[in-house]
């Protein structure tokens, strides 16, 4: 099972190393890692996929919220959420696929970030599987280049 | 109030009670060396940095307080990673003072820097390198808060030279408070009510107890509730002394080298209650087949203890002892519980047990003139009135001490249980020493651990610690070899020792005293010699070479597959 995990921590140096070392330590799988300061610049959220049987993911909350510099874990699927994730990919655009390119991006709602004569950067936002699915369509035409954010994540908030 | 890095330090180790330390020096900390001669805290000059922190362990365990260490940069660091491992594992609260390069030279690769911090990250409860002068008095008192809080653990200070001979403030104390770090110490009402019911209905309850009944020290409350309902108890090797050996519900430790009772009982049992111990693979053998008929109950104040290895029933996160003492006032109160009533139901899997005890007791075969190791321990125990502290190495003596050394008393065994360090007893033993002055201590050993740690035979001199060391003199590494004789048909493929140093004279090289005795009639006048000696000494026992230690569970097999013999 695939499981999103939203950690606020102490934005102090050393802090994500001992994250990452819980991790490799202890044999658990991180898919994507994405981490930045909040609205608190002496604290961070880190959001971590990770992939296992329940057992496994309860150990991993657990063993993150031991670390003293943690301040809250999430399961962020326990509940609703929107995820989002960016990609900035590089692709062939010469002449005969350059309009097709286009339309593409357009489709997705992605847009041009650079351009040369024969590629196109487009910067793509969205949950996971609208990544994958422009990576599936572009690869026919061509990708150079892609470098991806990893996933962040946020609980939907109550409706009432 | 202004004053060096070195002055707050020495000014916080008194503040926090710190009476002795163990330290060996070195270039970029030679001023808190130099701070601490003016103090009235007591450095213990070790002769090499693990047996520094082996001591400091020992001397926090006896006294039920952190203990303290503290080395120089560098290999000075490096050396503490075995002893600091080994109190991790073995939840020992601790704080690790290192040298460190100025803050400037960090990063580019000095004489003697080394990461130590990065080294020790998955090995302390916590560390921390101090940056800014400013933050070092929190810093400190926060160290000794983590480590002596919640589940207890080593916690390690990496002190760059500029920042110890640099002008700090010194902030007066308030209690430590933490945004991100509140051990939960009482238990869920509503869980103790559960667990006490599910007690009551219990017909075939084990009490399964560990560290965490020593490091809460809540002996006493777990002894009330295991004698108001009459509860036979298994001890892990860390939960030794947790309940009385000799006491008639004692079924000694289980697990690998436990008792056949104590296994058989988990395994028979239909509620096992488990008290500040973590299943380790040591003590459950083959998960799928341990306890296989019994609920869970399971007390730790660690939440990721729980359900890590079995699957529990019943948690309750909480201390031992505040949990412990919940349940026994809700027992307090019940109008229907009658403790005759109680002892009748539960008198068929008493009587089941004895019957098991009566089958296969400890023991071992005696041979004439050759001296067996479990009779060395047997006697030690006789002429100690089973009151001296005993701290052992890592293999066949431990688990011998373990064995025939019937705990009474908590924080009376030293041993590196978890991390399974050879070189620990002897230094343990000088660190308890150091902590009770009036105390018997006795390292059981081996001959192949004791020289991991031998040097420390000057330290143990130089500070007039009167430890006797008991060597099981085998030749061998013995606990490997055993494994060798069972299940490697006999290849001892790099166990043998047989050409070992002549601990007499090695004994006496120190300034120390040595004896030795080579048959069964030599074991007795040995040790009262021993006892009466105000020296170190050295008891040089050469055993039966190829003794066993048996109840035996082969590794990855279950805990009712034992060898006997």
């Amino acid at each position: 099972m695939k499981h999103t995990i939203s950690v606020l921590l102490q934005n102090k140096p050393g802090v994500l190393s001992r994250v990452t070392g819980l991790f490799s330590g202890r044999g658990f799988n991180i898919e994507s890692l994405s981490v930045a300061e909040t609205l608190d610049v002496g604290v961070s959220c880190l959001t971590l996929v990770t992939r296992g049987p329940d057992e496994i993911i309860e150990q991993i909350t657990k063993q993150l919220h031991k670390l003293i510099d943690v301040i809250k874990v999430v399961d962020v699927g326990d509940s609703e959420f929107v995820e989002r994730e960016m990609a900035l990919i590089r692709v062939k655009a010469e002449s005969h696929t350059r309009a097709e390119v286009l339309r593409i991006i357009d489709i997705f709602r992605g847009k041009v970030v650079d351009v040369s004569p024969k590629s196109y950067a487009v910067e793509i936002t969205g949950p996971r599987s609208k990544i994958k699915a422009v990576i599936d369509i572009l690869k026919p035409i061509g990708i150079q280049e892609i470098v991806r954010t990893g996933t962040i994540a946020m609980a939907r908030a109550k409706k009432s | 109030m202004k004053m060096t890095g070195a002055e707050a330090i020495v000014k916080c180790l008194e503040e926090q009670g710190v009476e002795v330390i163990f330290g060996f020096p070195g270039g970029v900390i030679i001023d808190l060396f130099d701070e601490l001669e003016k103090s009235s805290v007591t450095n213990v000059l070790v002769r090499h940095e693990q047996a520094a922190v082996h001591a400091a362990d020992a001397y926090g365990r006896v006294k039920g307080e952190v203990g303290v260490a503290l080395v120089t940069s560098g290999p000075g660091a490096t050396n503490t990673v075995t002893g600091i491992a080994s109190a991790y594992c073995d939840s020992i609260p601790m704080v690790v003072f290192t040298g460190q390069v100025p803050t400037g030279l960090i990063g580019n690769d000095a004489f003697q820097e080394v990461d130590i911090v990065g080294i020790t990250r998955p090995c302390t409860k916590h560390n921390y390198l101090v940056k800014d002068p400013n933050e070092l008095v929190s810093i400190i008192r926060e160290a000794f808060y983590i480590a002596r809080t919640g589940r207890p653990g080593p916690v390690l200070i990496d002190l760059p030279k500029d920042v110890v001979i640099s002008k700090v403030n010194f902030p007066e104390p308030t209690p430590v408070k933490m945004q991100t770090y509140r051990p939960t110490y009482e238990p869920h009402p509503g869980q103790i009510a559960k667990a006490c019911k599910e007690i009551l209905k219990a017909k075939r309850p084990v009490l399964y107890i560990g560290g965490g009944v020593i490091a809460s020290d809540s002996n006493e409350e777990l002894t009330e509730l295991a004698t108001k309902l009459n509860i036979p108890t298994t001890m892990t090797l860390m939960g030794l002394g947790g309940f009385p050996g000799t006491h008639k519900l004692s079924m000694g430790m289980l697990g690998m080298h436990g008792t056949y009772f104590a296994n058989m009982a988990v395994s028979k049992c239909d509620l096992l209650i488990a008290v500040g111990s973590r299943f380790d693979d040591r003590v459950t053998g083959k998960i799928a087949d341990f306890a296989p008929h019994a609920k869970i109950i399971h007390i730790d104040i660690d939440p990721t203890s729980i359900s890590k290895n079995v699957k529990v029933d019943i948690p309750i996160v909480a201390d031992c002892k505040y949990a412990l003492t919940a349940m026994n006032r809700w027992l307090d109160v019940q109008k229907d519980f009658n403790g005759k009533e109680q002892e009748e139901k539960l008198g068929p899997w008493l009587d089941e047990i004895n019957d098991w005890k009566r089958k296969h007791p400890l023991g071992y075969v005696e041979e004439g003139d050759i001296i067996k190791p479990q009779f060395v321990v047997q006697k030690l125990h006789e002429m100690t009135n089973g009151e001296a502290i005993i701290s052992t190495e890592v293999g066949q003596n431990q688990m011998w001490a373990a064995q025939f050394y019937h705990f009474n008393n908590p924080r009376h065994f030293l041993t590196s249980g978890g991390l399974g360090v050879m070189g620990y007893g002897f230094p343990a033993a000088i660190g308890a020493q150091m902590a009770a002055p009036d105390k018997t201590v006795i390292d059981i050993a081996g001959d192949g651990s004791i020289q991991m740690n031998i040097q420390e035979l000057a330290t143990s001199r130089q500070y007039k610690c009167p430890v006797k060391i008991a060597i099981l003199n085998n030749g061998y590494l013995g606990m490997v070899r055993q494994w060798q004789e069972l299940f490697y048909d006999k290849r001892y493929a790099g166990t043998d020792l047989s050409v070992g140093p002549d601990f007499v004279k090695l004994a006496e090289a120190y300034g120390a005293v040595g004896l030795r005795a080579t048959k069964v009639s030599e074991v007795e006048p040995v040790i009262k010699e021993a006892l009466a000696t105000d020296n170190t000494v050295i008891m040089d026992f050469v055993i039966a070479r190829e003794e066993g230690v048996y109840p035996m569970v082969p590794a990855g097999k279950a805990t009712t597959e034992m060898l006997l013999s």
